[in-house]
């Protein structure tokens, strides 16, 4: 069959997948960007020993195959079947969906951590001590000075994660969520025509692409009042040179 | 616990380490091929034909823009139709060819690692200090000996940390052909779980064996690292 004629055929359920890839995608994302900050704060800040139960965490996320992840959260929940039925957590389970997203996030609420912790620390020390030198207290520096520089640094990190993870929410397909690549082999599945493999590499490039414009749009937004070096180059901007 | 993991008939160890086995062999059968990938990529998207450049940078993007599952599926199916085809056109009516899932395997994770590798290999080859190659040839150095005595060992040094983290990447999507019925570890282990109905149990020992060899994988890189640093100031 025409490549073409495959797209007009299917196209529905195409779209239903790049729907479902997004979703997937962007609620992973999000679940994990709330739960970083507190934790990149305790890998940057806490003592070693208080910051041991999360190294542990985050180095077996990195570590292990997110696909062995997902079939611990999916396929391994059913070892604990009664003892969850009790809880009434069963149903969550049970949907291969929510399994996906919590494995998910809780893979990139790992790197997200590290990447923010990274950010954390590269704030300049003098920018907190000013901020404390002129009485701000703790949570208003987080969320004034630290927060912000830490994000405009880790920003660039921060989307290729979200990228990995767009590219790892195809491994959602293996658990039957219909997402891009589940939707995929399901045609494939009945038509047998190659091309519809060759549309969804299309259909993920073309949402990788859209999300760096996207984001950096967002990058600058965050470094609007930097400026970009070209334009409005005034006595106060420091001359431009190897950065320390 | 420890008796289904156990080696003989009463237990699943056997099994899984002869998936451990293949898990190992891909990967390091991958390795090679991958850097053989990585370093044309490299080479061409440093060109000065601009074509070859084009065609370089455009392999890198799409490459690490597609899910690794997805380029295996079409590796695994798309090389699979081509060769049944080829097998129908040479002499219709034969047998169909069988596309070894253990070559898609290393097909499809080379060409992923190759198109990062390409990248890291790019800006190793970047940071290279000019000033040297300039005394090279000031002292009459052919360009091969160029290559092969200043540009190759230093790319090695600023390299190895970037490559070091595609291995593990690719350590650890080694475990997606099992969805192509290669018999690695993570298949392995569905099958045992589907024997023993103990999923957690199993999913999590063979997490375990790809976490420790991530950990030993850590350890060795960083010893190699030290050691390809030996030498060099730290400025």
């Amino acid at each position: 069959m025409n490549p073409l004629d495959i797209l007009i055929q299917y196209w529905p359920r195409l779209l239903d997948g790049t729907l479902m890839t997004i979703k997937l995608t962007f609620l992973g994302a999000l679940i994990a960007a709330i739960f970083s900050p507190m934790f990149a704060l305790i890998r940057a800040n806490a003592s070693p020993v208080a910051q041991a139960p999360l190294r542990f965490y985050i180095s077996f996320m990195r570590g292990t195959p997110i696909l062995g992840q997902l079939f611990l959260i999916y396929y391994g929940s059913g070892q604990f079947r009664p003892f969850l039925q009790e809880w009434g957590l069963w149903t969550f389970f049970r949907d291969p969906f929510n399994c996906a997203l919590l494995a998910f996030a809780l893979n990139s609420t790992a790197y997200q951590t590290e990447i923010l912790r990274g950010g954390i620390m590269g704030v300049a020390r003098g920018e907190v001590e000013a901020a404390k030198a002129i009485g701000m207290r703790r949570v208003k520096i987080l969320r004034r000075v630290v927060f912000p520089h830490a994000y405009r640094i880790a920003w660039p990190a921060l989307g290729n994660e979200i990228i990995l993870l767009m590219k790892a929410s195809a491994l959602a397909s293996v658990v039957t969520v219909f997402d891009i690549m589940g939707r995929t082999r399901q045609i494939f599945s009945r038509s047998f025509d190659f091309s519809v493999y060759l549309w969804a590499a299309l259909i993920y490039l073309c949402i990788t692409a859209i999300f760096v414009l996207l984001w950096r749009q967002g990058e600058r937004m965050l470094s609007r009042h930097i400026g970009s070096p070209s334009d409005s180059r005034s006595i106060l901007t420091p001359p431009e040179g190897p950065k320390a | 616990m420890f008796e289904i993991l156990s080696f003989g008939d009463a237990g699943w160890g056997d099994e899984i380490l002869a998936g451990l086995a293949i898990t190992v062999e891909l990967a390091i059968v991958t390795l090679p091929v991958g850097l053989l990938i990585g370093f044309a990529a490299a080479f061409a998207s440093m060109s000065r034909n601009r074509a070859l450049r084009a065609v370089g940078f455009g392999y890198t993007t799409i490459m690490r823009g597609l899910p690794e599952i997805l380029t295996l599926f079409v590796v695994y199916n798309g090389v699979g139709l081509l060769l049944n085809k080829t097998a129908q056109w040479w002499s219709p009516g034969g047998d169909n060819i069988e596309f070894s899932p253990f070559a898609a395997g290393v097909t499809a994770l080379g060409m992923v690692f190759g198109a990062f590798a390409g990248e890291v290999l790019r800006g190793a080859f970047n940071s290279l200090d000019e000033g040297q190659m300039e005394a090279g040839r000031a002292i009459g150095m052919t360009p091969r000996q160029i290559f092969f005595r200043i540009r190759l060992p230093q790319v090695w040094r600023f390299a190895l940390p970037g490559l070091g983290n595609l291995w593990i990447n690719m350590l650890k999507d080694t475990a997606l052909v099992s969805i192509i019925a290669l018999d690695d570890l993570m298949r392995m282990t569905k099958v045992a779980v589907g024997v023993t109905k103990q999923p957690f149990t199993f999913y999590l020992f063979a997490c375990l064996i790809y976490w420790a060899m991530c950990v030993l994988s850590e350890i060795v890189l960083a010893q190699m690292e030290r050691r390809a640093n030996r030498g060099i100031r730290r400025a």
